[in-house]
């Protein structure tokens, strides 16, 4: 078929450029533009400028989005030609996203750890095991691209949740995946094992995303179209023949359970939280658990919210899968990070609870549990990251014996810690469950309430295990040491363990924002 | 709801719905009455050694700014409308979900403001002496810092506007109390004491809980709103009404030390002298007046509870004295005094609305005049280098002039001498018992008399065999003393506690004034018929008063007191069980701590044997099952890959089930 050229003219002079709000993309416009100007920094700015500009123009970013957040308040409406949706929960989301990456900023810029410098690497690019390598340990030197990536990254999380397109989703995703990557291979010490846990990583990244955009192509197949909204209108027209509907939705969720780490898809999580450098754990932890909880809440709700009594079952056995896997793995663990890391696969299956229950109730609940969870882990790895030997953090448990008796305030600390993520009244874990858990039973889901407290109570097991250890044994003789000097990890813990204290002893006001956020709903 | 209106009028006090206007202007700081002394507590443990040397300093202020900020409270009080008096606070929700409301505020009314006028003033006076009394004490910052914490804690137990604040305050003053017992726990004795306290006080601790409980699943709420509205309304049945009264009775038995929980209240005199003046006599063990009091619409519906507090307080009345008579300890002696004062309070609750003023009346004197007579013991313990034996003293009325003249007036008021605090609250308390009617009304009536009568044998006993007869100390040789008088920021609050045990009861009984005041509160009783004509009954306890005088002065004023108190096999039968006090604690341990320790013992072997089995096993269970699963964590990528492959195909699977099902 050839193509006539007059045609095809008139027809490009016929495509209007779309009416973009860049007033209501605000904050995803500055953290993308911070990003952009941290690389040409890293370009050009000199090593030790690097180092100070960075954090700065990072932390500044985040906290000017979140500004902008605020000030957007109360937007509800479709931008972008369809491709953006700004309403409640997503500035709800953006929000907490934006919080959780400025504490991370902090952890990340920390520099007082070792007697090197921080967390990350000096230079990822030498070999491990070679003689570069170990002098590397003690350079106080860092790869500073880990700020515009973390940065990006924030930016890929921000955009995931705000997603009105599920091709806008996909891109999302892999701007917010692909600097993790990377990141999670930046670790100072044993670089071998986090060279690796970027690698896993990666390779199952790839191939959840793949999932996820056969997800997409199927959606298309069905509904003619990607928007989350036309999607939905198929999905009340088809009625419920259809098996690339079906597939679609699968699929999809397949490639969100395993961002939000839900078994069977969360094998990766342990090895991941394992090598990554601390920081970005902590970072990926909560952060990447909100933005994927904010897609998977959208798809689910506004995608295919029509089609809700056919996925409940599906995650009624996904949520069990998950709070099972999570919280009896765990049990065995020995490392401290892993421990932690299981934790968070446990605390994915609590949120899906949350999400079982499919009511306004469910998503304001999963929503401040989402925030509780995320102030709760991040300070719990930064504390973790305080307790080091001359080998770098000192991760394995049986080196924490005794620690409540040399250290007894971040022992408390970290046992206060436990006990949120345990869920015991006056933390935050105890209200955030308890918002989840009525939700679900409201949404007659009792029987999965069941099982998540059951899986609570093998849960408190594990760590009150660690409390045990850490107060009641006698402490070793060539123990790790609290580092004293660190103050912004101090700062992160603070804040940190007070969010846990406050939403756990007065929740009434973020609940409150929570439920607005909640009852205003999802833009299509 | 059907609501009877008979019922509704005999048993609602105020004929008015209950219902409390909200806190506005002043009233809205009344939070600050609790966070002044806690915030004093923080700084001075949180400072630790830093605030050494200041510490007493800012205990002491914080108390007197909680104290002044009450006066303002009371004052802006006094210029509001009668029944315009009780403001509530709504401070916070904790999670608010239907059925389940948990809501923290605070309640400013007639009663609870009377009650922080007395924690704040006694306890700032208590401040200023501590500062002369543990002046030689090197942990004297952290005494200071546990009685603020006292002090924030008994506030929020008067303050609450609901049965769980009230419930938190009364677990704190309990640790509290229990961390000021052992303050020297370098003594043994006060280590155990403490412990004691801590036990029995759960017995009656468990009551409340068990009470608050109940009332939340009859009426689905603690605050007093509506848990006095639903008692009032007749919603509650009358077997669970006397169960709550009943099991709210037992919280106050062991909190204010009455028959059958009396028995830890002496042992805690282990503690400083301070202490013992501020929680164990004018405070912390009045609680139990104060929470029935309180919780007066809930006794109003339950006649048969309300018996029950009447033979408590009268039982407690005699026993108290009895062992008062027997003790050489001069704050063993002090402390079963406070026992059996309080156990006229109980007696006086019981009554019903007509004695509930009269109830806290005498709790407010007696705050002033026990207090004061602890501090003044206080003194002569100080002076005589920490000797406690009323044996060893004797004529020290020569050396410690202003203690002499300030535990006198208190000695005097207590005993009912005509004029003073006591003779104007315990008599009202007598005429009311016996106004009460009919034999029981006689029966208590007499044992509050005879009560009266034993407290003036033992407490005259007491103040003779301390300041007057011949010196049974000398100041030579090894056991030298040297009495004298203590520091003016010792003797100072004991003037002013002399001052108001001379006063106060007047000041409350004339014109009604106190009585008035608490109405809207307590209530008022029925107008009765006396029994007695006032004026020959104040003559009767007059005359049971003086015998009781002048049997201990025949006996210790006119016969020299031997130094060595005589052995038990020489002694009657009476102040032998006495002095065993009364076998209180051989009761508790044969009926409840072997019986305790055999059931503790039955229930260790069935936790190892029964639930510890079924958890270690399911435990291993779990483990084991951890630990096969653990295998699946490889940790090479291609496995993983598979299990999400795995995983893909149940989700898609499960789908198209879903689908053609």
């Amino acid at each position: 078929m050839s193509a006539d050229p007059t045609l095809l003219l008139a027809q490009a002079q016929k495509i209007t450029p779309p009416s973009i709000e860049y007033s209501s993309l605000s904050p995803l416009l500055i953290v993308f533009a911070v990003a952009l100007i941290g690389v040409l920094v890293d370009a050009f700015a000199t090593r030790g400028a690097r180092r100070v500009i960075q954090p700065i123009l990072a932390g500044g970013g985040f906290i000017a989005a979140l500004v902008a957040v605020a000030v957007l308040h109360g937007r509800h409406a479709v931008l972008a030609s369809g491709a953006v949706a700004i309403d409640a929960p997503t500035l709800f989301m953006q929000g907490t996203i934006l919080v959780f990456a400025l504490l991370s900023v902090l952890l990340v810029a920390e520099r007082q750890l070792d007697s090197s410098g921080g967390a990350i690497v000096a230079s990822a690019a030498i070999t491990p095991g070679s003689k570069g390598s170990t002098a590397q340990q003690t350079s106080a030197d860092m790869q500073t691209e880990a700020y515009p990536l973390m940065v990006f990254s924030v930016t890929g999380m921000m955009l995931f949740v705000a997603s009105n397109n599920l091709l806008v989703m996909f891109v999302a995703l892999e701007i917010l995946s692909l600097p993790l990557y990377l990141l999670a291979g930046l670790a100072r010490r044993r670089r071998l094992l986090s060279q690796e846990a970027a690698m896993k990583y990666f390779l199952l990244g790839a191939f959840s995303s793949a999932f996820f955009l056969y997800g997409v192509a199927f959606a298309y197949g069905f509904a003619g179209s990607v928007e989350l909204g036309k999607v939905a209108d198929a999905v009340g027209a088809v009625g419920k023949n259809d098996t690339y509907l079906y597939l679609s939705l699968a699929l999809l969720a397949v490639g969100l359970f395993f961002k939000i780490g839900a078994a069977p898809f969360h094998s990766w999580t342990p090895d991941v939280y394992q090598g990554a450098p601390t920081p970005v754990t902590a970072f990926m932890a909560a952060g990447t658990k909100v933005a994927a909880f904010g897609a998977l809440l959208r798809v689910f709700y506004v995608a295919f919210g029509g089609l809700r009594w056919d996925w409940r079952p599906v995650l009624w056995i996904v949520a069990i899968l998950t709070m099972v896997v999570g919280a009896v793995l765990a049990l065995t663990q020995r490392d401290i990070k892993r421990m932690l890391a299981y934790s968070a696969v446990a605390h994915a299956g609590f949120l899906l609870v949350g999400l079982a229950g499919t009511n306004t109730d469910g998503l304001r609940g999963s929503m401040f549990y989402l925030v509780t969870y995320g102030f709760t882990t991040i300070a719990a790895f930064a504390a973790v990251s305080l307790v080091r030997t001359s080998d770098g953090e000192a991760s394995d448990l049986s080196q924490w014996r005794g620690l409540g008796r040399t250290s007894p305030l971040l022992a408390g600390t970290f046992s206060f810690l436990l006990l949120a993520l345990a869920g015991i009244p006056l933390t935050s874990g105890f209200t955030g469950k308890f918002a989840v858990f009525q939700a679900a039973i409201e949404g007659d889901a009792t029987p999965l309430v069941i099982v998540a407290l059951v899986c609570s109570a093998i849960a408190a097991f594990f760590y009150v295990r660690v409390i045990v250890l850490m107060f009641f044994s006698e402490p070793l003789a060539e123990g790790p040491v609290v580092v004293t000097r660190p103050t912004l990890t101090f700062g992160t813990v603070g804040i940190g363990t007070a969010a846990t204290l406050v939403l756990g002893v007065a929740p009434q006001p973020l609940l409150d924002l929570a439920n607005t956020a909640a009852t205003s709903g999802f833009v299509r | 709801m059907r609501v009877d209106p008979v019922l509704l009028a005999a048993t609602e006090p105020g004929g008015q719905p209950i219902h409390y206007a909200a806190a506005s202007g002043v009233f809205s700081l009344s939070w600050l009455v609790i966070v002044l002394p806690l915030a004093g507590a923080a700084v001075l443990l949180l400072g630790g050694r830093r605030t050494d040397r200041v510490g007493h300093i800012i205990g002491t202020l914080a108390a007197a700014a909680s104290f002044v900020l009450g006066l303002v409270l009371f004052a802006t009080l006094l210029g509001r409308d009668g029944d315009d008096r009780a403001l509530s606070q709504h401070l916070y929700s904790w999670i608010p979900v239907n059925g389940f409301q948990v809501d923290v505020g605070l309640l400013v009314d007639q009663l609870s403001i009377v009650f922080v006028l007395l924690i704040t003033g006694v306890g700032t006076l208590i401040h200023i002496y501590s500062i002369g009394y543990m002046a030689h004490d090197p942990n004297r910052r952290k005494f200071f810092a546990y009685m603020n914490l006292f002090l924030a804690s008994m506030l929020l137990l008067v303050l609450g506007n609901n049965f769980l604040s009230l419930y938190a305050g009364w677990e704190l003053v309990g640790l509290s109390s229990y961390l000021l017992i052992k303050f020297w726990e370098d003594r043994p004795a006060a280590a155990t004491a403490a412990n004691k306290a801590f036990y029995m006080n759960r017995v009656g601790d468990v009551g409340l809980a068990l009470a608050i409980m109940f009332m939340f699943a009859t009426v689905g709420s603690t605050s007093y709103a509506d848990v006095f509205g639903a008692a009032a309304a007749g919603v509650i049945g009358y077997g669970t009404l006397t169960a709550i009264a009943l099991l709210l009775l037992l919280g106050a038995c062991g909190k204010s030390g009455q028959f059958p929980l009396q028995a830890w209240l002496p042992d805690a005199m282990e503690g400083p002298t301070p202490i013992s003046a501020l929680i164990h006599a004018a405070t912390m063990v009045t609680a139990g007046v104060y929470l029935i009091v309180r919780a007066g619409p809930i006794f109003d519906g339950t006649q048969a509870a309300r018996t029950v507090v009447v033979i408590i307080g009268a039982a407690t009345i005699l026993i108290g004295c009895v062992i008062g008579c027997a003790y050489d300890d001069i704050k063993k002696v002090l402390a079963y005094s406070t026992v059996s004062q309080i156990g006229y309070m109980f007696l006086a609750v019981g009554l019903g609305p007509a004695g509930y003023a009269l109830g806290i009346m005498h709790l407010v004197a007696h705050g002033f005049f026990k207090a004061g007579l602890f501090l003044g013991a206080g003194s002569v313990i100080h002076g005589m280098d920490d000797d406690q034996d009323l044996r060893h003293y004797g004529g020290l009325w020569r050396y410690m002039p202003i203690t002499w003249v300030t535990f006198g007036l208190g000695y005097l008021a207590i005993i009912g001498f005509p004029g003073l605090s006591g003779f104007f609250t315990k008599d009202r308390i007598i005429e009311t018992a016996f106004d009460k009617g009919g034999t029981s009304g006689y029966l208590l009536g007499s044992i509050a008399l005879l009560g009266a009568g034993i407290t003036a044998f033992y407490m005259t006993r007491l103040f003779l065999m301390t300041f007057h007869g011949k010196p049974r100390w000398s100041s030579e040789g090894p056991a030298a003393k040297h009495p004298h008088e203590s520091p003016v920021s010792m003797t100072g609050p004991m003037v002013v506690l002399a001052v108001g045990s001379v006063f106060a009861g007047g000041l409350f009984v004339l014109g009604h004034s106190l009585q008035d005041w608490l109405e809207p509160v307590a209530g008022t009783g029925v107008e009765g018929v006396h029994t007695f004509s006032p004026v020959v009954l104040t003559l009767l306890t007059l005359v049971v008063t003086a015998g009781g005088f002048a049997g201990a002065y025949l006996r210790y004023q006119m016969r020299p007191v031997e130094s060595v108190a005589r052995p038990d096999t020489e002694v009657s039968l009476v102040t032998f069980a006495a002095r065993h006090d009364l076998f209180a604690n051989t009761f508790n341990e044969t009926v409840a701590m072997r019986p305790g320790q055999y059931l503790t013992r039955f229930l260790v072997w069935l936790d190892l044997v029964g639930i510890d089995g079924l958890v270690r096993g399911s435990a291993a269970a779990i483990g084991g099952l951890s630990g096969r699963m653990r295998r699946l964590q490889t940790g090479f990528v291609r496995s993983y890959a598979l299990s999400m492959l795995g995983g893909a195909v149940l989700v898609v699977g499960a789908l198209l089930l879903v689908r053609a099902g």
